[in-house]
């Protein structure tokens, strides 16, 4: 009884490490091709194009949205201790720090991931892949680097969109909609804004969670079982691991970061 | 050494499944050779053993004088320019025309100028007939015609094997007819070797030049078309007539009807 | 071609993204922490550097003239070791004097510097002996504590 018992929960444990191992090894062969696919530009700039331009448009406007609602929320608390000319520095360290970077990925594995994956299971269900193989190009240098590339420099641009818009945003309802004084919302912004420190810090988090959603939706997809029914089932994985993973990252990254 | 292609004791499992057992075949150069069998037989694991994507268990198969499970990365990769093959249902990419998939294989492995690549895929096009629709995206295009590109694709790089999955499934009779013309053209003019996997009878005996039948992994008749129509082997004359009950059985194995009428004696 | 229509949008992309990089770095952060290359280094010992971090700006009339470099502690003396790195295009007597304040009420940390008389000025690896530490909340409270105590106790006479 307690035999069997201990033997699956061995089991169990067994399969997580063969499992860690198997996503590792996966991730060093994805890594191993990137310098290759640098040759081939055309494919990687097509890419950016359908990864980064493609969430142009749901970036902006939820950075707008974020931005706005901070500035609302915000006054509404700071204005209880009389502090609210600091609402421009409550809204920028917010957006540069955390929902940037944040919220730009988990929007970004929503909408990019679950393409990317959606795109490789089919393209494996119909036996594409395959045929490259036969073909001799390698289906990891030439259809999976090139949108890892993609993902990685897209990532940043977006989340550095998504501040900046919200910036704005919190601006247009702070200074123009309730009144904060204009010069104070900048000023204490710009006194404690730390380039290195909160804009940097922020883009090097976005950095990062560009290439675990991105690896996360490419993983799946080239695992996905070649049917309707495992292709939903990854782009379902996809936005669960990745958000998971997302989130994860943003503690450790913030605790590493912003705590002495 | 007249034979493109050797395989010699073969045995291959999946886990603990034996898929393929002691299988030895000959594929002489410039035939057209058939693998044929029912579903389940090994047919298109013979292809994949040939082309490397799975290792035997036990035996070897060689191209060329080479052993295919014993090539590195790279001696694989320089194998497999000198093969094409034609997936079942085409197997093109979905977000290329018509022309960039048969430039697929020119693009990757040649340094051709774009003119000469142009009228390299336009011939290979004209030769399947499909020239003009090189714009078209394969979405748009018939699953007959899709067939056909894909054919166009496997030759663009002049192979000296070509090996054809069920390249008939699932056509109407006048692409079937048209594909097995092209078939046997192209091997002929090309002067290479094809490899046929099939179940489709009278399209396939009308164009190889050699048929082995598969059953469960083991070689049950060897010969030409011709033989193979005159033989009193029980399997290929149930294959070769269609015959619904023979060797292989109508009846899922189980019970027997009377039992689960729970008619006659308990047992 | 189709090929050049997509690069244009990339190319636009990445554009967008390197603006608005620009923008967060100029109009929102404070690009002067990056803009201070050369510094004239002094050193100071204070009592209590209270909540007094690196990095914390150095003030003078209330304008930032340098930047807290490193703080140790020298355990001859029992007393916390500053050094802050200034702005050369600033310079000071070299009998100026330190004072840890607080912006604010309940704010961040920050040095006071306070111009004294000499006419020589600090230079590279001075000290700087005059020096004032930072008022504790503690303290601060023990103190109103006790002489709101020692009112009652003269009331009660």
């Amino acid at each position: 009884m307690k035999n069997r018992f201990l033997g699956a929960i061995g089991g169990f444990v067994l399969d997580t490490f063969a499992r860690v191992g198997f996503v590792t090894r996966s991730f060093g062969g994805l890594v191993g091709k990137l310098p290759g696919a640098l040759r081939r530009p055309a494919l990687i700039s097509e890419q950016i194009h359908f990864i980064g331009n493609y969430s142009l448009l749901i970036i902006s406007v939820s950075g707008l949205f974020v931005g706005m609602v901070l500035a609302l929320q915000g006054y509404y608390t700071l204005s209880q201790f009389g502090a609210d000319e600091k609402l421009g520095q409550l809204v920028a360290l917010s957006l540069l720090r955390e929902l940037g970077p944040v919220v730009t990925a988990l929007l970004f594995a929503g909408r990019a991931g679950t393409s990317l994956t959606a795109e490789i299971g089919l393209m494996k269900a119909g036996e594409q892949l395959t045929a490259m193989e036969m073909m001799a190009v390698n289906p990891i240098q030439r259809v999976l680097a090139p949108r890892f590339w993609a993902g990685l420099i897209a990532m940043p641009i977006l989340a550095t969109v998504f501040s900046a818009i919200g910036v704005i945003g919190g601006y247009l309802v702070g200074v123009q909609l309730i009144g904060v004084d204009p010069g104070a919302f900048w000023s204490q912004m710009q006194g404690n804004i730390d380039v290195r420190r909160d804009v940097m810090n922020g883009v090097l988090k976005s950095f990062v969670f560009g290439i675990a959603v991105t690896f996360t939706a490419l993983f799946q997809g080239y695992e996905a079982q070649p049917t309707p029914e495992g292709v939903s089932r990854a782009t379902t994985r996809t936005v669960v691991i990745a958000s998971l993973m997302v989130l994860g990252l943003d503690f450790v990254m913030t605790a590493l970061m912003f705590t002495k | 050494m007249s034979n493109l292609v050797e395989i010699r004791d073969l045995h291959f499992s999946y886990g603990d499944r034996p898929i393929l057992s002691n299988l030895s075949m000959d594929f002489p150069r410039g035939k057209l050779i058939a693998v044929m069998g029912g579903s389940g037989s090994g047919k298109t694991t013979v292809l994949r053993l040939i082309g490397g994507q799975i290792r035997p268990q036990r035996g070897t198969v060689s191209v060329n004088g080479e052993i295919v499970h014993k090539l590195d990365t790279e001696g694989l990769y320089r194998l497999r320019r000198k093969m094409g093959m034609l997936f079942q249902f085409g197997a093109l990419f979905t977000d290329l025309t018509v022309f960039e998939n048969v430039a697929f294989p020119l693009r990757e492995h040649t340094d051709l100028p774009e003119e000469m690549l142009r009228d390299l895929v336009l011939m290979r096009l004209n030769a399947v007939g499909l020239r003009n629709a090189a714009q078209l995206k394969p979405n748009e295009i018939s699953g007959g015609m899709a067939r056909r590109v894909a054919l166009a694709r496997a030759v663009a790089l002049d192979p000296r094997l070509i090996m054809y999955d069920e390249p008939f499934a699932g056509l109407d009779p006048i692409s079937m007819g048209v594909t097995a013309n092209l078939i046997r053209n192209l091997n002929d003019t090309l002067g290479s070797t094809s490899i046929l996997v099939s179940h489709d009878v009278n399209e396939t005996f009308s164009i190889a030049d050699y048929v082995y039948f598969l059953s469960a992994g083991k070689i049950v008749a060897a010969g030409t078309p011709d033989e193979m129509r005159r033989s009193d082997h029980p399997y290929v004359k149930q294959f070769v007539n269609a015959q619904p009950d023979g060797p292989v059985p109508f009846h899922y194995p189980g019970k027997s009807l009377a039992e689960d009428l729970g008619l006659g004696g308990k047992r | 071609m189709h090929r050049k229509s997509i690069d244009v949008w990339v190319g636009l992309f990445v554009l967008l993204g390197a603006v608005a990089l620009l923008f967060l770095a100029l109009k929102a952060g404070n690009m002067s922490t990056i803009s201070f290359s050369k510094t004239y280094a002094v050193s100071a010992k204070f009592d209590n550097i209270g909540g007094l971090k690196p990095q914390a700006p150095v003030k003078s009339a209330g304008v930032v003239v340098g930047r807290v470099g490193s703080i140790t502690f020298d355990d001859k003396t029992f007393q916390a070791l500053v050094r802050l790195d200034l702005d050369p295009a600033f310079k000071f007597p070299k009998d100026s004097s330190l004072k840890i304040l607080t912006s604010g009420l309940l704010g961040e940390q920050y040095v006071g510097i306070e111009a004294g008389g000499d006419t020589n000025n600090l230079v590279q690896g001075d000290r700087i002996n005059r020096t004032q530490s930072a008022t504790v909340l503690e303290d601060l409270i023990n103190q109103f504590i006790y002489s709101k105590a020692a009112e009652g106790k003269d009331d009660s006479k």
